[in-house]
């Protein structure tokens, strides 16, 4: 396919495979008992284990690997009975021990697939997973030049953080397709509460490794060097940087024509205000970390009925639940897709209130052209969001049952939200009441008699001339309901005609 | 009462019955090595306060009538590769010079909760590489038996010590046979137990995989002492063994009669001293005429244990030895003050070079030469003809050892191919010292027990070490042989004659 943001008349193929690096959601660290929470003061959160003092040992930490193990079968990874750990070796001031516990030949899982759904192309691409496996993190560094000193330093509270490393198949095709296929990671993540997913504390980061494939005129295949992006901080970022990176492989390929294994693989690091890559040392031949089995901690067995314990207690991932909630609700796949990509808090807000209500369709629009919309305005979580399902329940069923309209009701929901009240009270509040039939009437009769053009209009068959009446009698009593003082006006020309 | 002459079970029984003080007992121990250490350099750090303090507390608390630990009042001698938080560990390297851990070891915080009370860090080769006690930054440690002779190593401070009577026991760390070699040159029992028996926390790691923790006495008796305090499941040693302890003291009376007892012929070829053969062909019949029957093993690869224990030793330490880079503690380069950063020359940046400069002043020759090589053989394109290959020929001598136990209950032989050689002796030729574990190795690479003891001297009063090794977690018929022998002899009681 063809890059609609890249040049025109370009026809390869690009092709693109991810490296995500996560933060699993753990009270502890993956080896020791320390804290692993963000923002602490500098090395409060570190023990002689993750300092990698002499003499420490390091011990799982089996909570860590249930959620890995999470992760793994919700990416629908294959789950090995055995797994073992590595040291990989390798000098870094963040890294006390001089080796990062990982595993190198015998992960935890492999095999599995997401698919990206794009619900208004209804196109789905199945990515599959080459691995997922369990690592320790390393420190920070925090390189301080502004003394001039060039004096760098170390924090270690995120030292022996559990980290899932997830490496996907080269099978994204572009950069759009990459970040939307992060954002269902994400998504599927926080789902299922393995990890916040929060780029700018780091608990999730992402390396992209791009090249293309061009078709020759003689039907062979060029395919140019494997480029490795770093440095993105943010989805957008990673979409920005292939974007760039593609169209400069592309320009380089005809300048140069050079293809794969004529050069080392390049690592090139995402410049975010500049919008450019650049690269950085060029990797001279593949690393040499050393790996070997770490003999400081035995190799785990995973059982079948682990395995069942941890899927039985998983939940839905958001590609089932969009499906449950579309069936359920009789709402679209859009919505569904929607309200799903907002997260599990906010589907359970909407479960709430469409069960209140009993009708998904109103209650999906409610939830998407107030809620939602609120929500982004204001910022907040939905959990702490103050209109709950309840109060949204019972304006929506005041507006059917024909107390007051819709942009009445939206007055009582702004009230309930800045104010706290009950949806009663903000009704006394606003001084909405019912309109009687006969005060509507002689209201519908006022108005008629003040707008004799508009009477002969309709008489003259211009039904719509009427919603001219509409406006006035809001004017009048801000309580009147539209539809109901249209019908009664037409129903008085009539009997005058 | 003089403590000096005491065992281990005799002190701890007297202070128990308040026969004799914990201060008088620490303190004449205490006084020993004021005495002779300048002569033996046994000691890296003596902790005179601490340890009186501890020792007065000890006795307020058996005068107040209030219960006491299995080893109430007992001077400990501990290795300077365990970590102890008032007295620096230094793994006799300039590396660790002064440093002091936040922690203690769990054999060490094992023994304080029993009321020992730990004397001193005992010197040793630098990260437990050697097998002379060369190897230290803070110089040799002479033999007692002969103070122009090495006590062997790597544990030869805590060897020489105990042989000295500067301590009743010692602990020490046997990684390829550095309990056992330096016990056997040093004429006193050593007794390295079954891997993970003893927790690891806190032992300074030389080679994870190898590395077992022990405790080195006159007799056998005060090793299975040691052996129930500090033996024991640590949570926080992921390969710390679960299994429970037994009471070694009491399962020592078992009479020999009946012991079937391997011997390889391999342990009698070239190499072996034809004075120590006689040693342990004299311990052969005291074994024989004690009702023990000995019958010919084989463990046909033993002959690959040494090559295979230079791969796998060297690749963990120069993993476990990476954390010592100048970064976060221990020694550091100082770079020469207004010295540009243009100026770095060879080295890719300020930090590599600090990394560089401050690895190769902080460790000694043997470190570097054994980080060098596992480097090397965990290399790219080597890992699988050396550390891959290593470990299938590990598994090899684990068999041979599992298919002798179906035969035997114990495989007896020496503990080192000569006595005591002389300081410098072997310091030029690297792979002569490597051959004075030659015996001991297999035990390490296998994972089993092993205990030696001495079995006589040699003409010039040199000791000759006894080595029996015996099945996973056979810590109690280990012992229990060790002390059915030297129930029978006497060479464990022998003094070397130092003057005080």
């Amino acid at each position: 396919m063809t890059d609609t943001q890249t040049p025109a008349a370009k026809p390869f193929t690009t092709i693109i495979g991810l490296e995500v690096h996560v933060q699993l959601q753990t009270q502890t660290k993956l080896f020791c008992g320390c804290s692993t929470t963000f923002g602490s003061p500098p090395n409060t959160q570190v023990c002689p284990t993750c300092l990698g003092l002499p003499g420490s040992l390091p011990v799982m930490n089996r909570q860590a690997f249930a959620l890995a193990l999470r992760a793994a079968l919700a990416l629908d990874c294959t789950i090995a009975p055995f797994t073992k750990w590595d040291r990989k070796n390798y000098f870094y001031p963040d890294l006390p021990k001089g080796y990062q516990i990982s595993q190198y030949d015998l992960p935890f899982s492999s095999a599995g697939v997401l698919e990206v759904v794009d619900p208004k192309e209804a196109v789905s691409r199945r990515v599959g997973i080459v691995r997922v496996h369990l690592e320790e993190d390393a420190g920070k560094s925090m390189h301080d030049e502004s003394a001039g000193t060039a004096d760098s330093r170390i924090d270690l509270n995120r030292a022996g953080t559990p980290l899932c490393e997830i490496v996907t198949e080269p099978d994204l095709r572009s950069p759009q397709e990459a970040r939307a296929w992060l954002n269902e990671l994400k998504l599927l993540l926080v789902y299922l509460g393995v990890s916040d997913c929060n780029m700018q504390e780091g608990s999730l980061r992402v390396d992209a490794n791009v090249n293309l494939h061009i078709p020759r005129a003689d039907g062979s295949l060029a395919k140019t060097p494997i480029v490795e992006i770093k440095n993105m901080n943010s989805f957008r970022s990673v979409e920005r940087a292939l974007i760039y990176e593609v169209v400069r492989q592309w320009e380089d390929w005809q300048a140069t024509g050079a293809e794969l294994g004529s050069a080392p693989k390049q690592t090139r690091g995402w410049d975010d205000p500049a919008g450019i890559t650049r690269a950085q040392r060029a990797k001279e031949e593949s690393s040499d970390y050393r790996y070997f089995p770490e003999p400081d901690l035995v190799p785990v067995t995973v059982s079948a009925e682990q395995i069942a314990a941890i899927r039985a207690a998983m939940g839905d991932p958001p590609a089932v639940l969009r499906q449950a909630l579309a069936d359920t609700w009789k709402i679209s796949a859009y919505d569904s897709d929607v309200l799903v990509n907002q997260g599990r808090d906010l589907v359970a807000y909407f479960e709430e209130l469409a069960t209140l209500t009993g009708d998904g369709k109103v209650a999906s629009n409610w939830m998407q052209q107030d809620v939602l919309r609120t929500l982004n305005e204001r910022g907040g979580t939905v959990a702490e969001f103050p209109v709950r399902p309840a109060a949204v329940a019972e304006i929506i069923g005041r507006i059917t049952r024909g107390d007051f309209d819709t942009s009445r009701g939206r007055e009582i929901f702004a009230t309930v939200l800045e104010t706290g009240t009950s949806v009663a009270d903000a009704v006394t509040g606003l001084g909405i009441t019912a309109v009687g039939d006969d005060e509507l009437e002689a209201l519908c009769r006022e108005l008629l008699a003040a707008n004799p053009k508009i009477v002969a209009d309709v008489q003259g068959g211009k039904e719509q001339a009427a919603a001219g009446l509409i406006g006035q009698a809001k004017k009048k009593n801000p309580n009147v309901n539209p539809g109901k003082v249209r019908a009664t006006c037409l129903e008085l020309i009539r009997q005058i005609g | 009462m003089q403590p000096l002459q005491l065992s281990a079970l005799d002190l701890v029984g007297a202070v128990k019955r308040g026969d004799l003080s914990a201060v008088a007992c620490v303190e004449a121990y205490l006084d020993r090595i004021v005495a002779v250490d300048g002569r033996i350099n046994a000691f890296l750090a003596v902790g005179r306060e601490p340890a009186l303090a501890q020792a007065a507390k000890i006795d307020v608390r058996r005068k107040a009538g209030k219960p006491l630990g299995a080893l109430a009042g007992l001077p400990v001698a501990v290795k300077d590769a365990l970590c102890t938080t008032d007295l620096p560990t230094t793994c006799a390297s300039k590396m660790l010079a002064g440093y002091q851990p936040p922690y203690d070891a769990d054999v060490v915080a094992r023994l304080r909760r029993a009321d020992a009370v730990i004397v001193g860090k005992t010197n040793m080769d630098e990260f437990a590489m050697g097998g002379s006690n060369e190897n230290s930054a803070f110089g040799p440690v002479h033999n007692p038996w002969d103070l122009n002779r090495a006590p062997g190593g790597s544990s030869g401070g805590s060897a020489a010590c105990v042989a000295a009577d500067m301590a009743p026991v010692a602990i020490g760390s046997d990684t390829g046979g550095s309990i056992r070699q330096p016990a056997g040159l040093c004429g006193i029992t050593g007794f390295k137990p079954t891997y993970g028996r003893i927790s690891r926390r806190g032992l300074v790691a030389f080679a994870s995989s190898l590395d077992q923790i022990g405790p080195m006495a006159h007799s056998a008796a005060d090793c299975a002492l040691l052996m129930e305090t500090i033996a024991g499941h640590d949570p926080g040693d992921a390969t710390s063994l679960t299994d429970p302890v037994p009471a070694y003291g009491q399962l020592l009376g078992e009479p020999l009669a009946g012991l079937r007892i391997g011997r390889v012929a391999e342990h009698f070829g070239a190499g072996l001293d034809p004075e120590v053969a006689r040693g342990i062909e004299s311990a052969f019949d005291t074994f024989r005429a004690a009702g023990a029957t000995i019958h010919d093993v084989e463990l046909p690869h033993a002959r690959y244990g040494i090559p295979t224990y230079y791969l796998i030793a060297p690749c963990e330490a120069s993993s476990n030895l990476a954390r010592y880079d100048g970064a976060h503690y221990g020694h550091r380069h100082r770079a020469e003050p207004g010295r540009e950063a243009d100026q770095v020359g060879q080295f890719e940046s300020p930090l590599v070079e600090m990394y560089c400069r401050s690895r190769a002043e902080g460790f000694g020759p043997e470190v570097k030469r054994r980080v060098m090589l596992g480097t090397y053989a965990l290399s790219a394109g080597y890992y699988e003809a050396f550390y891959a290959k290593a470990l299938r020929v590990r598994r090899l001598i684990q068999r041979d050892y599992f298919e002798a136990f179906a035969k035997v209950d114990l495989i007896a032989g020496p503990v080192s191919p000569t006595p005591a050689f002389k300081l410098g002796e072997k310091t030029g030729d690297p792979l002569a010292m490597y051959l004075v574990d030659m015996y001991t190795v297999g035990t390490n690479l296998a994972g089993i027990g092993g205990i030696s003891f001495p079995c006589g001297f040699t003409p010039g009063g040199l000791p000759i070490g006894f080595q029996l090794q015996g099945p996973a977690l056979a810590e109690p018929l280990l012992l229990r042989a060790a002390h059915g022998f030297q129930s029978l002899t006497d060479w464990h009681t022998r003094r070397p004659a130092l003057s005080a």
